[in-house]
């Protein structure tokens, strides 16, 4: 028996390396396609708010004439004030077509207003649905704002009383969250970005173990051969859990590389993840092969042929993700009760880590084994499916 | 030798084996002769155990193909109908990987592997990955395969199909080799002349039953027909329909 299975995975592993279908997406596609596109998203992002922030913010203004000092206030706030079009209705309509981001109208009653010490209009004008637009509005808001204090407080002053007085509360805001934790908020998604990659690695010989050996017609050689078919569904398990851990430490390590170029300390975090969380993270997500496994090579058991399994086995590819989002919606913290739930274990172990925090033991013992008993209860379903007279198709 | 003793085997509604008897002696080769759909391919694969039958039994040497599957697989090497190679292996390794599953010693393996690729006349594409092969270098392999552990008994499902004049003539070649070799041959084929000019004992089979079990000499007097093909025609002729 054992011999059988050995010889199995053997030949499994040697053709499979000789496919180049298989190669590149257990090798290429799952582990360096995610990270790298993780990598280039957010450090496009981060660099873009970083550049934005330091520049002067160009801003066509209607009726500059009719508030030199607020034009001067915002002046020496790093905006270059241009002269917007002619008046309000063309510079809502210009907003509205996309040619200009955002505007700010000075009305003409605006002096009168501010002399007679009534509250004076401006208005700025852009479109929320545009998040870009929305970023520059809303720094235009904040400098307004600033301005209408600092009067304020003069007015207040002039008139002999405290500005102090119109402040009765003042809020202090605490944030004790850690570089380390506030990196989640970014890599977050990350432990769903192995789970593909480990489910990618094996997809080609889990479909090939039923499907492709029945369309290539070698099924019925193999079945006729003096062993059992449980030895042949076991090596061929086994062959498929080699290349999803081979693409698991793959995408683990190009992440663990991607992650030095990202520039996330930037803007104030600072993700754990050295040599000893990718140790971590693959101890944690290697029992998940056995399930994931049993599971492609059960899904693809069912289908008539090699393309129905391939579709079929996209829609595993995303199963994974369901349990994460779910928890990611309701933000609930890590239960002793949800570490029975594979691929919600695995995340929820990892993110502690990721933020730094003191991983409990009992958590990580129970994701193990309960991980590990579905897959081998998964797995030994299959074997039992391997023994039907449909499998020939 | 094969003995076939009253098989039934059904899918579904359709009926596909009902009460097949035959004996395949060694030292013979039998043919397993009838239309399409007439119920050689199922009666093969009970033989070979992927399928069960519902009802009656068969031997394979003194192993029942029910009871006792692993035992029964050990004595046949099977050619199966449209049977595929591993295109990331080469010939050899496709060879050798049934050699290993059969649990022949490693030694054995290249000794078994080399005396058939020079018994099949495989050598000139050994060594090539099987990807592009021809339909008759890729049954070659496969015939090489099913012998790898040298079995006793022989079952080919329609072993010719697809194969050019020469293919079909070192086909016929290996089998007679097997024959003086002691073996039992059992092989399927829907065309009559074939079967004629190489099996010693013919079973016609039509709509799952068996029309006729004879030497061709004997089909020939007992259909009163001279020529094969009318005997053929007669004998599936001669089956109760349902």
């Amino acid at each position: 028996m054992i011999r059988t299975i050995l010889t199995v995975f053997r030949k499994e592993v040697v053709d499979n390396v000789r496919d180049r279908r298989t190669l590149l997406s257990a090798l290429a596609l799952g582990p360096l396609f995610g990270p790298l596109l993780f990598a280039f998203v957010i450090t496009l992002s981060i660099e873009r708010s970083f550049s934005l922030m330091d520049e002067a913010l160009v801003v066509p203004v209607i009726g500059r004439d009719n508030a030199p000092n607020l034009i001067r206030y915002l002046e020496s706030q790093n905006f270059e004030l241009v002269d917007g079009p002619a008046d309000y209705a063309a510079a809502v309509s210009a907003v509205k077509a996309g040619t200009l981001d955002l505007a700010l109208f000075v009305p003409d009653e605006f002096s009168r207003e501010f002399t007679a010490a009534t509250p004076a209009t401006v208005a700025v004008i852009s479109d929320q649905a545009n998040p870009q637009a929305d970023r520059d509005a809303r720094r235009v808001r904040d400098a307004l704002a600033a301005y209408d204090a600092e009067l304020v407080a003069l007015r207040l002053l002039a008139r002999g009383i405290s500005p102090s007085i119109i402040n009765p509360v003042n809020i202090d805001e605490i944030d004790v969250s850690t570089p380390s934790g506030r990196s989640i908020i970014m890599l977050g998604m990350l432990s769903y970005f192995f789970l593909f990659a480990l489910l990618m690695g094996g997809m080609y010989l889990a479909i090939d173990t039923t499907a492709g050996e029945r369309e290539r017609g070698s099924l019925e050689p193999l079945l006729s051969l003096p062993v059992t078919r449980d030895a042949l569904m076991l090596g061929k398990i086994a062959a498929t859990c080699l290349f999803m851990a081979l693409s698991l430490m793959l995408s683990l390590t190009s992440f663990y590389i991607a992650l030095k170029f990202i520039p996330l300390e930037e803007i104030g975090m600072t993700p754990n993840f050295g040599i000893d969380t990718v140790a971590f993270a693959f101890a944690i997500l290697l029992p998940f092969i056995l399930l994931g496994s049993a599971v492609m090579t059960l899904v693809a058991s069912f289908t008539k042929s090699y393309k129905e399994a391939q579709t079929w086995l996209s829609v595993v590819l995303i199963a994974p993700t369901l349990p994460i989002v779910v928890v990611s919606l309701l933000t609930l913290r890590p239960r002793l009760e949800f570490m029975f739930v594979p691929s919600l274990s695995q995340h929820l172990l990892l993110a502690d880590m990721i933020k730094n925090e003191p991983v409990n033991l009992t958590h990580v013992t129970i994701s193990v084994l309960s991980t590990l008993v579905i897959g081998a209860l998964l797995t030994w379903v299959c074997a039992r499916l391997y023994r039907r007279e449909g499998l020939l198709g | 030798m094969i003995r076939v003793d009253e098989l039934h085997k059904s899918f579904g509604e359709v009926r596909a084996v009902q009460g097949v008897s035959f004996t395949a002696p060694d030292g013979k080769i039998t043919g397993l002769l009838g239309p399409n759909g007439a119920g050689k391919s199922t009666t093969l694969r009970i033989l070979y155990t992927v399928l069960r039958p519902d009802a009656g039994t068969a031997h394979i040497d003194d192993a029942d193909v029910v009871a006792e599957s692993l035992r029964a697989r050990q004595k046949i090497g099977v050619l199966p109908h449209g049977a595929g190679l591993y295109p990331h292996l080469t010939a050899r390794e496709n060879i050798a990987y049934f050699g290993r599953l059969c649990g022949l010693a490693p030694e054995r393996i290249d000794e078994r592997v080399d005396m058939l690729i020079n018994l099949l006349e495989i050598r000139d594409f050994a060594d090539r990955r099987t990807r592009g092969f021809s339909q008759g270098q890729r049954t070659k392999v496969s015939l090489a395969r099913a012998l790898v552990h040298d079995p006793q008994n022989i079952i080919l499902d329609e072993p010719s199909n697809g194969l050019d004049v020469m293919a079909t003539r070192s086909l016929r070649e290996m089998i007679l080799k097997l024959r003086s070799a002691g073996r039992c041959v059992l092989f399927s084929s829907h065309v009559m002349q074939e079967v004629a000019a190489l099996c010693d004992d013919i079973v016609i089979i039509a709509k799952g039953q068996v029309a006729i079990d004879d030497s061709s000499d004997g089909i020939r007097s007992r259909t009163g027909c001279d020529d094969l093909e009318d005997a053929f025609v007669r004998a599936i002729a001669m089956v109760d329909p349902g």
